[in-house]
């Protein structure tokens, strides 16, 4: 029995290696050429490279810009807070819950049902402040009772299961969750009412003109970030989160109750997904059984850009993606001769996902697993 | 003179810390080494280095010759160094006589074609495969044979799954195979009998073995020549007899009495 | 049953006194099923599956969608866990007794609805709230009609529901028989008109079926006797036919496997000629999708990883094929004949799984799960997308596939026959290879990635070889189904490519069991057969709005009760319930020397043979 000795390839860097690094080198100099192509646009119209690419390309001025880049921070600014429940569940269970995104539509639907509600029997023409404050708590309390059922029902059972059984089991419950309400809500758009005037008109800060609802996704996810900050830092329960997170078993030793704080740890992430939901009702003002899905991913991606388990992080990486997606179809496709460029922003979004998790798994700020999860 | 198995300096840190330092080590081919030393000394993690399982900070590793630093673990299986684990992990699901079977991956060829076409290279492979299956599971007696080939593996006793995780090894017919405390939580007799059994590895399969273990009568009754690791670091080597009754080593593993310490 | 209702109420140490019930558990299972039947009847189940008859006259599908719940609660409510060593008396009157209280609680459901909707005006939120809704609860016959007939229903089938613990173990039996048997041949309505059609019996289902759908009252109670007579003459038959194949090992299994798989390859071929278009259009489905799950199966299912993106593979066919032979491809059209085609199709097939399988080889499972559906909604929008328009056709795809011409027939959408068949060479091919390559070298290497990667690079299996073949294989049975697929509709858009697809398909390979082949047969016939695939009906088109709720559900329900499938291959059974099985064997007080023969003996495998140490 001895054995047939077999040389073969000695090293480590594989044909499977090096086809990621042609890749990697492959997006790089398409970042770089579009990036060169539109600075040329920019600053020299008439640039024959630039022409050479994309000759209708018509390069962006500076308020187009600066309008592209406030869209993508509030938009990055709520998937930064659908990706905090992303990114706490997965520090906490090890997993990804598919269908946080779904949370988050409830919020969106919540706000609409009630703001509808209260458009109809005038309480939003006459208080909106009072009607806006209303329907957040609603939503959160929604979102909150949607991800804390989700976690007693389906995946309590699941606890010690190898990680992809939750998962497939979440992509269930999202699909199922999507068809509930469809078919309680029916399959059409639903647009909040009418915002009133003060809010939705343009303002001026720093040059930048921005509209009014922006500024106030913007400040409102702000406000969240900082009472989050304040309940992981500063609170028991925080810690208690932290602990469990860091390793449930020794947290379990240490007396802590860990399936409560895993049932909080849903909860808190459900809520901000919730606030998200007002946001996006507020700022875009449709909402179908479907809007939670492709936020939902872009999402995740946030999540795993900013560090999974890091929510410093989850927050950071959805305002790059949502800059990201907004400004690259027009600085770097457009100039590159991508025609329809618009239709684009969502695969330049699952782009980004993927080169994320190809690239840098651990995100760019560092990823915070819990003791069973650092495979 | 050349060795089978040769560690030159070989340093692994995890994350600031060495779990390996300054280790230099050598097997010659038919020898049977024992590598012991406390709890955490990094017994384990020189498996893993020399198997691939973890990359080495500094040093090599030569097998035949040749570096084997870097090298994927289904590589170096290839080479023809097999390994057991400490914490049995076998194929739970498969049957008893596939775990054996497949083990043999890297010694066979057949492709996705042989299969389909069910041509007569692919059966007679598979006839071999098996048949080389059998004769190593045939090793251990008429424990894990007959009506038993067709078990699942998580079904097996614990002193079963052991023998298996051996028999798996064998199969991969290696030269060297490195056995991760083969004996841990068996009672006397099986521990006796699988003694007896590691002696024949070497004499009747040819093998050459690196064993690590804590059952002192094991190591005494089996092997050539022991190696010493404490804290990553290799404090005595020799006879058995010349490493137990070494101060050093006594001191590593029961601490040093009250009145030395002055 | 006499013997605890005369008990004092103190209790003895035996039975417990019939009013001691467990009234937590009556009240969580109640209000579950109550909330249950509201959820249900606002989705709009009851009045959009009304339709469809299961019994003319009497028994709707929409009233079934709701009916079924007390029944089940109440079969759970009485459930009981065995321990050994704590006394359990025998089901008696109180599960009963609790089984009608949680029906009657379940009813409060309904009757809150019902209340509910009379007095308040909730339309503007819940689309389904309103006069039809009422109408249906109510029976059609008034408000207090409705409020007793619910509580009553409740009552009823919760009491039944709890009974069946309570009934031997025959008349259950015959219950289930008889259950399965009437829906089974009113669900299959269509096939079963086509079939006696082609044989000359239309009279025989003439008289089964009412005109407007469903079986007539008389012939229901026809089919109950008969199923009832059935059940009775089959008792033990089937069990002990069952057990017989399970403990068939190797070379005799197979034989056994492969008359099963023969006769049903017969049965495939011969039916269509009996059935009519209709049903033959829905096999074609059946047959696409059951050819993408095969291929599913053994990425998933065999090697164990979860791909989410599997629906891209069956776009590059579709879009292969349509590029090839459509006369109005865009950029490139060489008109190839079909066949030609094919040969490209499998190709690109393997590359692109190449492509999709080096980048994702080596991360961990959850990450690879969510990059594949990346790569195949990217994929997805660029086919779509205005870019590559001149190359794909952009949102309105590339129209005027042709049919194949296969020379002595021709294969086409019109014919869903032929296109049946032409799946079914694929469907066989694809079970051929799957079958195959299990028992192999790779086979053994993709179980072994499986089981525990890390060991299995230990063994000397170079495991991202052996996952990137499995990538392949899976990628050119997709792209083979979305050839046909382009072939049968005679175009293709980006939109028939979503990952509803393939997760989908990922319900399928799970229900029958992962790693399967036989699991994902039946999976595929009953769930794209019945339910509908993603954008297509099945044999229930009224599901057509409800059908992805059941899918989701059913996923769900999978995973926490039984992960391994419906059909399991028992060896994947005996993994995932092995606390179970050790701790049947220890219950059982069987020999406690040896561990194994306690998990051999349980296991069903080798009670005859002697025990060595």
């Amino acid at each position: 029995m001895t054995a047939t000795i077999n040389r073969k390839s000695a090293r480590r860097v594989s044909k499977v290696d090096r086809f990621l690094t042609f890749i990697r080198v492959f997006l790089v100099s398409l970042i770089v050429i579009g990036a060169v192509a539109f600075l040329a646009q920019q600053f020299a119209p008439d640039n024959p490279f630039a022409r050479w690419r994309n000759p209708d390309a018509m390069g962006l001025t500076a308020d187009q810009f600066k309008g592209l880049l406030m869209s993508g921070l509030s938009q990055g600014a709520m998937y930064g807070l659908i990706a905090l429940g992303y990114s706490m569940v997965y520090g906490v269970l090890g997993f990804i819950n598919f269908a946080h995104g779904e949370v988050f539509m409830a919020g969106a639907m919540t706000g609409f049902i009630a703001s509808e509600k209260f458009n109809a029997n005038g309480l939003w023409q006459s208080n909106f402040l009072l009607c806006l404050v209303l329907i957040i708590i609603m939503a959160i309390g929604i979102s909150t009772l949607m991800a804390v059922l989700m976690e007693r029902v389906a995946y309590r059972p699941l606890r010690n299961s190898p990680r992809l059984i939750p998962l497939i089991t979440s992509i269930g419950v999202s699909f199922f969750i999507q068809n509930a309400v469809m078919g309680l809500f029916g399959p059409a758009s639903k647009s909040y009412p009418q915002l009133p005037e003060w809010l939705s008109k343009q303002r001026s800060i720093l040059t930048f003109e921005i509209a009014g609802t922006k500024i106030l996704v913007l400040v409102v996810a702000a406000v969240s970030m900082v009472g989050l900050w304040y309940l992981v830092e500063r609170t028991m329960t925080g810690k208690a989160m932290r602990a469990v997170a860091e390793d449930k078993e020794i947290a379990a030793l240490m007396g802590i109750n860990v399936n409560r704080t895993i049932v909080t740890t849903f909860a808190v992430g459900g809520a901000m997904a919730g606030v998200a939901g007002i946001l996006w009702g507020l700022l875009f003002r449709g909402v179908t059984h479907m809007t939670g899905f492709l936020p939902g991913i872009k999402a995740f991606t946030a999540a795993v850009i900013g560090g999974i388990g890091n929510l410093g992080g989850a927050m950071a990486g959805g305002v790059a993606l949502g800059s990201a997606e907004s400004v690259a179809p027009l600085v770097i496709l457009e100039p590159l001769g991508v025609p329809g460029v618009s239709q684009l922003k969502d695969a330049v979004a699952f782009t980004v996902l993927v080169l994320v998790l190809l690239f840098k798994p651990s995100g760019l700020f560092g990823e915070r697993l819990s003791a069973e999860d650092r495979a | 003179m050349s060795h089978l198995l040769e560690i030159r300096d070989l340093k692994v840190t995890f994350g600031g810390l060495d779990a390996l330092s300054g280790l230099n080590f050598h097997v010659d081919e038919g020898e049977i080494v024992s590598v012991i030393g406390p709890n955490g000394a990094g017994k384990t993690t020189f498996f893993n280095a020399i198997s691939g399982l973890v990359e080495a900070t500094e040093g090599d590793i030569l097998f035949e010759d040749e570096s084997v630093l870097g090298l994927e673990p289904h590589q170096v299986t290839g080479l023809g160094i097999a390994r057991t684990f400490q914490n049995v992990r076998l194929f739970p699901n498969m049957t008893i006589l596939e775990n054996v079977m497949v083990s043999q991956h890297c010694r066979t060829r057949q492709l996705v074609f042989g299969a389909l076409m069910q041509t007569r290279a692919f059966k007679q492979e598979e006839r071999e495969i098996r048949e080389r299956a059998e004769a190593a599971l045939g090793f251990f007696g008429s424990r894990l044979v007959g009506y038993r080939l067709e078990q699942a593996a998580f079904m097996l006793s614990y002193a079963n799954r052991r023998r298996l995780e051996i028999a798996r090894a064998m199969a991969t017919q290696p030269r060297l195979i490195l056995l991760d405390e083969p004996v841990a939580g068996m009672n006397p007799m099986e521990t006796a009998e699988l003694t007896g059994l590691i002696g024949r590895l070497r004499s009747e399969w040819g093998f050459t073995i690196v064993m690590i273990e804590h059952d002192m009568r094991v190591v005494r009754d089996v092997s050539d020549r022991v190696v010493v690791l404490d804290h990553g670091v290799p404090i005595a080597h020799g006879s058995y007899d010349e490493v137990s009754t070494n101060p050093e080593v006594i001191e590593a593993y029961l601490g040093r009495p009250v009145e030395s310490r002055a | 049953m006499s013997a605890t209702m005369n008990a004092p109420i103190s209790g003895s140490s035996t039975a417990p006194a019939l009013f001691d019930l467990d009234w937590r558990r009556i009240g969580t299972w109640g209000g579950l099923c109550a909330l249950a039947l509201i959820l249900v009847s606002l989705i709009g189940m009851p009045v959009g599956l009304d339709r469809r008859m299961i019994i003319e006259g009497r028994l709707s599908l929409g009233y079934l969608a709701l009916l079924w719940m007390p029944l089940l609660f109440g079969y759970v409510v009485s459930k009981r866990v065995v321990l050994e060593g704590v006394e359990t008396p025998d089901p008696g009157a109180r599960d009963v007794l609790a089984g009608f209280c949680t029906g009657v609680l379940a009813g409060l459901g309904p009757v809150l609805l019902i209340l509910g909707i009379d007095n308040f005006n909730l339309r503007e939120p819940l689309v389904n709230w309103g006069p039809p809704l009422l109408e249906q609860l109510t029976f059609g016959r008034g408000i207090g009609f409705g409020i007793v007939a619910w509580f009553g229903i409740g009552a009823v089938l919760g009491l039944l529901g709890s009974a069946l613990h309570v009934l031997p173990k025959d008349v259950r039996r015959v219950i289930s028989f008889v259950i399965y048997g009437l829906l089974s041949i009113s669900v299959l309505e269509a096939v079963i008109s086509d079939l006696s059609e082609g044989f000359g019996l239309e009279s025989l289902t003439d008289e089964m079926y009412a005109r407007r759908g469903g079986l007539t009252v008389k012939s229901s109670v026809i089919v109950a006797v008969v199923f009832g007579v059935f059940s009775m003459l089959m008792k033990g038959r089937v069990k002990s036919a069952t057990s017989r194949y399970k403990e068939l090992q190797g070379e005799e299994r197979k034989r056994a496997s492969m008359m099963l798989f023969s006769g049903v390859a017969v049965l495939c071929i011969v039916l269509p000629l009996f059935l009519g278009k209709i049903v033959n259009e829905l096999l074609a489905n059946v047959g696409l999708f059951l050819l993408l799950a095969l291929g599913l199966n053994i990425v998933v299912g065999l090697a164990g990883i979860l791909d989410l993106g599997y629906v891209a593979f069956f776009a590059v066919g579709g879009y292969t094929t349509a590029v090839l032979t459509s006369a109005e491809s865009p950029f490139f059209a060489p008109e190839l004949h079909f066949g030609f085609a094919l040969i490209v199709v499998v190709m690109m097939a393997g590359l692109t799984g190449l492509v999709i399988g080096a980048p994702v080889i080596r991360m961990r499972g959850d990450y690879l799960a969510i990059v594949t559906l990346g790569f195949g909604e990217i994929i997805r929008l660029l086919f779509m997308s205005d870019w590559l328009k001149p190359y794909f056709g952009g949102a309105q795809g590339i129209t005027n596939v042709p049919p194949v011409d296969l020379g002595f027939a021709v294969v086409t959408g019109i014919d869903p026959r032929s296109v049946f068949y032409l799946v079914l060479i694929f469907c066989i091919l694809a079970i051929y290879v799957s079958w195959r390559l299990q028992g192999s070298r790779l086979g053994r290497a993709w179980m072994a990635i499986r089981e525990d990667e890390q060991v299995a690079e230990a063994m000397g299996i170079n495991t991202v070889n052996a996952k990137l073949m499995a990538f392949v294989v899976g990628a050119m049975m997709a792209a083979l189904s979305g050839a046909v697929l382009a072939a049968k509709v005679g175009s293709v858009f980006p939109n028939s490519f979503m990952i509803l697809v393939s997760i989908i398909i990922l319900v399928v390979v799970i229900v029958g069991g992962m790693g399967n082949i036989a699991g994902v047969l039946v999976g595929s016939f009953v769930l794209i057969g019945v339910l509908g695939g993603p954008r297509q009906p099945g044999l229930l088109q009224e599901f057509q709005s409800y059908k992805l709720l059941i899918y989701g559900a059913l996923l769900v329900f999978m995973m926490l009760q039984r992960p391994e499938g419906l059909v399991p291959s028992a060896r994947r059974s005996q993994e995932l319930h092995q606390e179970e099985f050790l701790q049947d064997a220890w219950l059982k007080g069987e020999d406690h020397d040896t561990e194994e023969a306690a998990v051999a003996a349980a296991a069903g495998g080798s009670e005859e043979t002697g025990e060595q140490a």
